[in-house]
């Protein structure tokens, strides 16, 4: 196995044994980004030095016998440009932020470092997280590796597409309304959202913070749960950080892995089939289901009539919060300005450097969420919506009263053409359909690779669900749905990605 | 069902500091009115009995010790500034004859 398709705990393996450098591992991803990137666009900034030296010292202590700082310890990491670092640029996939550089490191990048997980750049995403196909970046759309004319999903489309062209084995990504697990789903890759909270976001550009949730993205279960223990945990800086211990989602994963089920209660919610369903999608999903059921889960339907009004309260919600939170981008004190000449004063160069520096669908955000909070109107769309979210809360607590996890398709459709939805916000906003409840209760979710539709040959995702600080539930059952799927579909699914050399 | 003007559109942009072009206000005026007939949605259920929820975990009073701790200092902060002069940050007028 080359060492940009192998896993990331067999990379860690080799590296802390001393039978590869981190070094090698990290020129190896650094010379397949600089083979296939062009074609891919996943990568915002190749920070070379940087990994190199981050290798480097891993290798230092393994060759000085000293004990390596993490699992994860020597292992190259895409990091979404949503989450500062410093000696990097952070752009979150805007203009108004190009070329700036933060003075400090996020939370997560801290915790990445000091694990000692080599970074090695900055991946591309829909401008502010707002976006579900990574066509809202100021720097170009990512291209799916599975199709190159294809999207690959968003907002965190650079960080799905790098794992699935084998530029990294791991990612970090943020779920806002799906933006870690949709792309998942359409680039065949593991995306997790910890429970709200569990993450820090100190160091997470904003988009919409009672929302807003850093995870790990990988190929496979068990190196998404490795990397989820490495950035969760309590922050104080963080002031809705949830002072509990991270629950044991390396532990479930290898528990998962040995492929038992019994005794584990899986409901099947009922709102999220039928119109708008792709048949492909459909199809896959209801194998791995029956796949479920034959490791011995126990399989119920259950109901949740409030989750067909989650689209509409979050297209409230997040727009509302984006609205406050982005008036931080006012011209003072970083990023663009436009039309300081002297002539102009302080409201109308803030007024026209945002019109210069935010793309339409930030724009169009704002001014919804700008509408919704108006006096006049906040009781009807934020104040309704807040309900809505009291409701949604309600379906998972009664249902996971009955049930362990809750599973569904993650995104009614694979991948759909660049291009396709991006004149159409409505039709855009649907591929976070499934995804979006989670986030409005802040409970667990995630995607695990279902295999490939039937009608388009494009990857489908499963979502499983799980209640609050329960994590290790559906890492469990997300394991042990993976061994299954890969002795029944003959091998890892990641593997079936078309070739990309000679871009 | 919501209805909304470009010319509604337009003071939303001003509110919002966006100095929207008049294109811009003819794309996003009738965006905005698909997006919104649609989202109007969650007054069908969201009835006056239900209590509006604000966060997924509910915390109060996050409090930490009053200590002194290290910050950025002026270099780092102005490092990123748009224009900075004597070590502060240079704005443009904030009073002018603008409405």
């Amino acid at each position: 196995m080359s060492l940009i398709r192998s896993t990331a705990a067999e990379l860690a393996g080799k590296i802390h044994s001393g039978e590869v450098s981190a070094v090698e591992v990290a020129q190896a991803h650094l010379d397949r980004i600089s083979s296939v990137d062009k074609g891919i666009n996943a990568f915002l900034h190749v920070d070379t030095e940087g990994a190199l030296a981050a290798a480097k010292k891993v290798d230092d202590d393994v060759a000085a016998g000293r004990p390596v700082a993490s699992p994860l310890a020597g292992v190259p990491l895409a990091l979404k440009d949503v989450l500062v670092a410093e000696g990097m640029p952070t752009t979150c996939g805007s203009k108004i932020l190009e070329g700036w550089h933060s003075p400090y490191d996020s939370t997560v990048t801290r915790r990445l470092r000091e694990a000692g997980v080599v970074i090695l750049g900055k991946t591309n995403m829909d401008e502010f997280a707002m976006g579900s196909s990574t066509e809202n970046s100021a720097y170009g759309p990512t291209h799916n590796p599975w199709d190159l004319d294809r999207i690959p999903g968003g907002s965190g489309g650079g960080s799905s597409a790098a794992l699935a062209a084998f530029e990294a084995p791991l990612a970090i990504g943020t779920d806002t309304g799906g933006s870690i697990r949709q792309p998942g789903a359409v680039t065949g890759t593991v995306g997790v959202k910890p429970t709200y909270g569990s993450v820090s976001r100190y160091g997470l550009v904003a988009f919409s913070s009672s929302l807003d949730q850093a995870g790990p993205c990988a190929r496979t279960v068990l190196d998404a749960a490795l990397l989820h223990e490495v950035i969760a945990g309590y922050d104080e800086m963080d002031s809705t950080s949830i002072n509990a211990p991270v629950p044991p989602v390396v532990a479930a994963a290898r528990e998962g892995a040995s492929g038992d089920l019994s005794g584990v209660r899986v409901g099947v919610v009922t709102q999220f089939s039928g119109d708008g369903y792709q048949p492909g999608v459909l199809a896959s999903f209801e194998a791995a289901v029956e796949q479920l059921r034959a490791l011995g889960a126990e399989i119920v339907q259950v109901s949740c009539p409030s989750f067909d009004y989650a689209l509409p309260a979050y297209y409230l919600i997040a727009p509302s919060e984006a609205s406050s939170n982005l008036a931080r981008f006012d011209a003072m004190r970083y990023g663009l300005r436009v039309g300081d000449d002297g002539t102009h004063g302080a409201e109308e160069v803030m007024a026209l450097t945002r019109d210069a520096g935010f793309g339409p669908e930030v724009k169009r955000r704002i001014m919804i969420g700008t509408y919704a909070l108006s006096s006049g109107y906040y009781d009807a769309y934020y104040g309704s919506a807040q309900k809505v979210r009291t409701l949604i809360s309600r379906d998972f607590d009664a249902a996971f009263a009955t049930v362990d996890v809750l599973v569904s398709p993650t995104t009614p459709t694979t991948a759909f053409k660049i291009g396709e939805r991006s004149g159409d916000p409505m039709a855009m906003y649907k591929a976070d359909l499934c995804t979006i409840p989670s986030n409005l209760a802040g409970n667990a979710a995630m995607n695990v690779p279902s295999g490939l539709s039937a009608d388009d040959g494009l990857p489908v995702g499963l979502q499983i669900m799980a209640p609050p600080l329960q994590d290790h539930r559906m890492y469990r059952v997300a394991a042990a749905y993976e061994v299954a799927r890969d002795a029944a579909q003959g091998g890892p699914l990641i593997q079936r990605v078309p070739q990309l050399e000679g871009i | 069902m919501p209805s909304i003007s470009r010319d509604e559109v337009a003071h939303l942009a001003k509110l919002a500091r966006l100095a929207v072009t008049d294109d811009e206000l003819d794309l996003f005026a009738g965006q905005l009115d698909v997006i919104l007939q649609s989202v109007s949605a969650v007054g069908d259920i969201a009835t006056a009995d239900i209590p509006p929820t604000s966060h997924a975990v509910p915390l109060t009073n996050v409090f930490r010790e009053d200590v002194v701790r290290p910050s950025l200092g002026q270099a780092k902060t102005l490092a990123g500034a748009p224009a900075a002069e004597d070590g502060r940050f240079r704005v443009p007028r904030i009073l002018g004859e603008e409405a």
